[in-house]
């Protein structure tokens, strides 16, 4: 061993029982005093809570008393409780990072039985660690100052209860939504479970609150082209794409849309799913926000061919606000952290072709029916059948594309509450006998359980079973006409035809398609459903591994409304907190080059997951930016020369501690 | 041996006897194609449904006899017409190279009879060769007559397309419309297309065998189909056999043509009624000389 640069080297290691977690397994007395008699070692205690303050204080005192400049702590993973013990470190006056722990918890006593195998693992451990911490060296922390705006991408419930936080707190906030309009799927939604307060009553007031709040600039039909620098200083272009109104004249009388030559509505209405018609200029429903008429350049004659009356800029004459010539217009700007909230789609149940959707007229998604139910929807509230009857029997099938193996393998959360929801509507609508096709009910929330109590005693049929298909396949007269689900229930042990006016597929919810390039765009990962990663599941569900980018709603995996305006709320505090602290502290264990040996091949830079790496022409070496860089390593690696090194990573640190483990004492 | 032969032919019980209108419209079929076949020489019993069901080893060794000769014989892909050869082959294939004592068993059972180890054999199914190999847009081409304005409705049965999915899509399978389209016949949704036609149950529990027929055939009657086109001969034997009996039942005016796909295809590219088979049909006699029989003047070449 050699000797480091600066002068003797005295080590504490300090073993933790972690109550009877580690000291059930393992000799934590015999491991302590086995460290003790390695070289360099000047102290080497065990303690049933090191974590605890007495812990914590036990380690200060010997850095006092015994002049220790290396610390090896053997307790639990780092991950939890790495902070604490550097924390206490500094305290006592020693550089953190001279720290070192070792995970004799989860590597070690929580996946062994045999008392004596995992005893003699620990020491193994921690004699790595003691030749490891030997060469640390002292490193610093950086800041990098935060700006005080804040992004959010997404104008759905959870992108507008973000920006209202943020905006709230006094900073500024963008929402960037790409629809003609903000409320996303809510806006679309009859009534919400389990209260059926009306959807819109309760979030009308809320896209009010956006377009109205002095600290929001909101930008619709918009989006975010390209992001550019790091965590506190974000450049961020976005584009807006021209609507043919002009949003600061338009005062939404929908005169214009009157005037249309298009006498009819032709086109489908894509806030009804299809379900009605619109004319080239629309709204898209009577509540949007802002309340801006848009032009469909692909429906109208003026935009398509230049040969239209314009009877719609005579309407607007007064005004002028229809204006043909708008262009494109693109914005920066710079914010300091970004939220992003976009949402889901749901699953197209075309492709589980056994259940008839688009085959059969009669068979419609939640989604569709959550428009017919609704009083401003295409029918104005009245649910009919596509053939224009009310219907005497509903069948709600669950699970369509969840839960499945060939589909989508999760449980997209929501489809057994909204069929319920759906069922009482329907219900109450039509007085039709309903029927709820079920694998499992999952009614988790508070007051779901009732929820679904009050519809089983509204007298639905909950058939348990997965439907095996939906067919016009009459076997008696009972069933002309109809549509026939066929399913076996489980309860009875059966094979029943249930001959059926209205099919309802629950529909799953899914990642946006392009949901990769929003990835993209922001440096952000996906989890192997393709819903945006949170950096930890259960401690960190809002920020993402790309410091100051947070995410929120269904993005992040299927959720309901509570949930999204929480996580929303969540993540707004998340980047208040950040532009509140007015810098951001990276960690030091990054990549850096000695630029003398590199040889400017160019290796490391496609590799790199945070675009970290750049390349200087003028000196043609690479360069390494410290505040995009996570440490991950990937460059170290890669490099040819071996001119890329990583703190807290040196070879010498990981060469002594892999002969530490090898090494049998 | 032919040399040049592209396929080889397992024929099974039935295409020799009750489905030998089968064969004679495959081959024709093939000899209109210029696709060359031949016959697996020695070939035995597939292991079909009762053997399966009594001893799935004995079923697997019979069928991967078969599979061996055809190794043997130097070829790659097996035509197996029938809807219960095409499944005990695969499936056999399948409980060889997924269960290590089954393929332990064949192993040893194929060195006793001094045979090749199981290697990359294909089974093939007519339908599937068809529609991948030789493909909707040639059969088009290649059409010379066509039964305009005649509806059809494509019945699979339950195993050509399940649990393998080579021939059709199990859940929506549309090939056999697609190759109808393409020879000039309209093919109607007929939701039952997968459905079991009885099986053997028309013999063992007969009532239960023949409603589960007059099903098929009441749909297809109900959704204005005038013929049903299978792909398997103990489907097209059950549909077409008990046509009288069902009439007799249910009261029902059912006398419906039951082809094999291969027929109409045959007919399209220019096979003779004969050659064919289209006389040994037993239902929807009528129909199908009218359909068939060459009327010189009458004939509509594309």
């Amino acid at each position: 061993m050699s000797e480091p640069k600066n002068g003797e080297v005295r080590i504490g290691v300090y073993v933790c029982h972690c109550g009877a977690n580690i000291a059930d397994t393992v000799d934590v007395k015999a491991v302590a005093e086995y460290a003790a008699s390695l070289p360099g070692v000047v102290v080497a205690r065990d303690y049933k809570y090191m974590c605890s303050d007495p812990g914590q204080e036990l380690i200060q005192e010997d850095i006092h008393n015994l002049s220790l400049n290396r610390v090896v702590v053997a307790a639990c993973s780092p991950s939890l409780h790495e902070n604490t013990f550097r924390g206490a470190a500094e305290r006592a006056g020693l550089n953190p990072f001279f720290v070192q722990m070792v995970n004799i918890r989860e590597h070690d006593s929580w996946v062994h039985s045999d008392r004596e195998a995992a005893t003699e693992k620990a020491k193994d451990l921690v004699r790595a660690a003691v030749r490891r911490v030997y060469f640390h060296k002292p490193l610093e922390k950086r800041r990098v100052p935060i700006h005080s705006e804040v992004l959010v991408v997404g104008g759905g419930i959870a992108g507008i209860h973000a920006a209202l936080t943020v905006a709230n707190s006094g900073k500024r906030v963008y929402l960037v939504e790409r629809e003609p309009t903000i409320g996303g799927h809510m806006a679309q939604y009859d009534k919400t479970f389990p209260t059926l307060d009306c959807a819109a009553c309760i979030l009308t007031p809320k896209m009010s609150a956006v377009k109205a709040h002095p600290n929001i600039t909101l930008w619709t039909y918009s989006e975010v082209v390209s992001v550019d620098g790091s965590v506190g200083d974000y450049k961020v272009v976005v584009k807006r794409k021209p609507r043919y109104v002009r949003e600061d004249l338009c005062i939404g009388c929908l005169q214009c849309i009157d005037a249309c030559v298009f006498k009819e509505a032709k086109f489908d209405d894509e806030f009804n799913l299809g379900l009605s018609k619109r004319k080239p200029i629309y709204i898209p429903f009577p509540q949007a926000t802002p309340k801006v008429v848009v032009i469909d350049p692909e429906a109208c004659i003026q935009l398509r061919t230049g040969k239209c009356k314009k009877t719609c800029l005579e309407a607007c004459a007064e005004r002028g606000a229809i204006d043909f010539e708008q262009q494109e217009i693109y914005e920066e700007i710079h914010v300091g952290s970004i939220i992003i909230a976009t949402g889901y789609q749901t699953f197209d149940p075309r492709r589980l072709p056994q259940y008839g959707y688009g085959k059969y007229p009669n068979v419609y998604t939640t989604l569709e029916v959550e428009r017919l139910v609704n009083a401003s929807g295409p029918t104005g509230g009245q649910v009919i059948t596509r053939d224009g009857r009310v219907p005497k029997s509903v069948g709600f099938i669950l699970c369509v594309g969840s839960r499945d193996e060939r589909t989508n393998r999760w449980c997209s959360r929501v489809c057994c509450m909204t069929s319920l929801k759906l069922a009482h509507l329907v219900k109450e609508h039509t007085g039709a006998e309903v029927f709820i096709f079920y694998i499992d009910m999952r009614a988790a929330g508070k007051g779901y359980e009732e929820f679904y109590q009050r519809v089983l005693n509204e007298g639905v049929h909950f058939v348990r079973g997965r439907v095996a298909e939906i067919t016009d396949w009459a076997m008696d007269p009972s069933e002309e006409g109809k549509l026939v689900a066929r399913v076996e229930d489980t309860n009875t042990g059966f094979v029943r035809r249930i001959p059926l006016d209205m099919v309802v597929l629950a529909v799953g919810i899914e990642p946006q398609s392009d949901a990769l390039n929003v990835q993209r765009l922001f440096g952000i990962g996906c989890s192997m459903d393709g819903f945006f990663l949170e950096k930890h599941p259960k401690l960190a569900p809002a920020p993402t591994y790309t410091d100051g980018i947070f995410i929120a709603g269904v993005c992040q995996g299927p959720k309901d409304i509570p949930d999204s305006v929480m996580q929303a709320g969540y993540a707004a505090a998340e980047a208040i907190a950040l532009a509140d602290t007015g810098y951001f502290e990276l960690e030091p264990n990054t990549a850096y080059i000695i630029e003398e040996e590199c040889s400017g091949c160019k290796t490391c830079i496609p590799l790199c997951p945070y675009q970290a790496i750049t390349f200087n022409e003028e000196k043609g070496k690479a360069s390494i930016n410290e505040v995009l860089c996570k440490g991950c390593g990937t460059c170290v690696a890669a490099c040819p020369s071996g001119s890329i090194k990583q703190n807290l990573f040196e070879d010498e640190e990981i060469f002594s501690e892999i002969e530490g483990v090898l090494a049998y004492a | 041996m032919q040399p040049s032969a592209k396929y080889l032919y397992y024929p099974g019980c039935s295409l020799k006897g009750t489905g030998i209108a089968y064969e004679e419209s495959l081959l024709t079929t093939l000899r209109l194609l210029e696709v060359a076949v031949t016959e697996l020489p020695d070939w035995n019993c597939c292991g079909a449904t009762s053997y399966m069901s009594v001893s799935e080893t004995s079923a697997a060794l019979l069928a991967t006899r078969n599979l061996a000769l055809a190794q043997q014989a130097g070829m790659k892909d097996v035509l197996a017409p029938c809807n219960a050869c095409y499944l005990t082959l695969r499936k056999s294939q399948e409980l060889v190279a997924h269960y290590p004592e089954m393929a332990q068993e064949v192993e040893r059972f194929l060195e006793q009879a001094g045979l090749p180890q199981l290697d990359s054999v294909r089974v093939r199914h007519p339908l599937e060769m068809l529609y991948t190999d030789i493909g909707v847009q040639r059969l088009r081409e290649l059409t010379v007559r066509r039964l305009q304005g005649v509806r059809m409705a494509s019945y699979y049965g339950c195993q050509a397309v399940r649990p393998y999915s080579e021939v059709d899509d199990p859940h929506e399978p549309t090939r056999m419309d697609e190759i109808l389209r393409a020879v000039g016949v309209e093919p109607i949704d007929y939701t039952l297309k997968t459905k079991c036609c009885g099986g053997s149950l028309t013999g063992t529990i007969h009532e239960v065998g023949v409603r589960l027929n007059y099903i098929l055939l009441k749909e297809a009657l109900r959704k204005g189909a005038q013929a049903i086109v299978t792909i398997c001969p103990l489907c097209q034997f059950n549909l077409d056999a008990y046509q009288a009996e069902i009439r007799k039942q249910t009261g029902e005016p059912i006398d419906m043509p039951v082809l094999y796909l291969t027929q109409v295809v045959g007919w399209a590219l220019g096979g003779g009624f004969r050659e064919l088979g289209l006389h040994r049909a037993i239902s929807g006699k009528k129909l199908i000389e009218q359909w068939f029989t060459v009327k010189k003047e009458a004939e509509t070449y594309v």
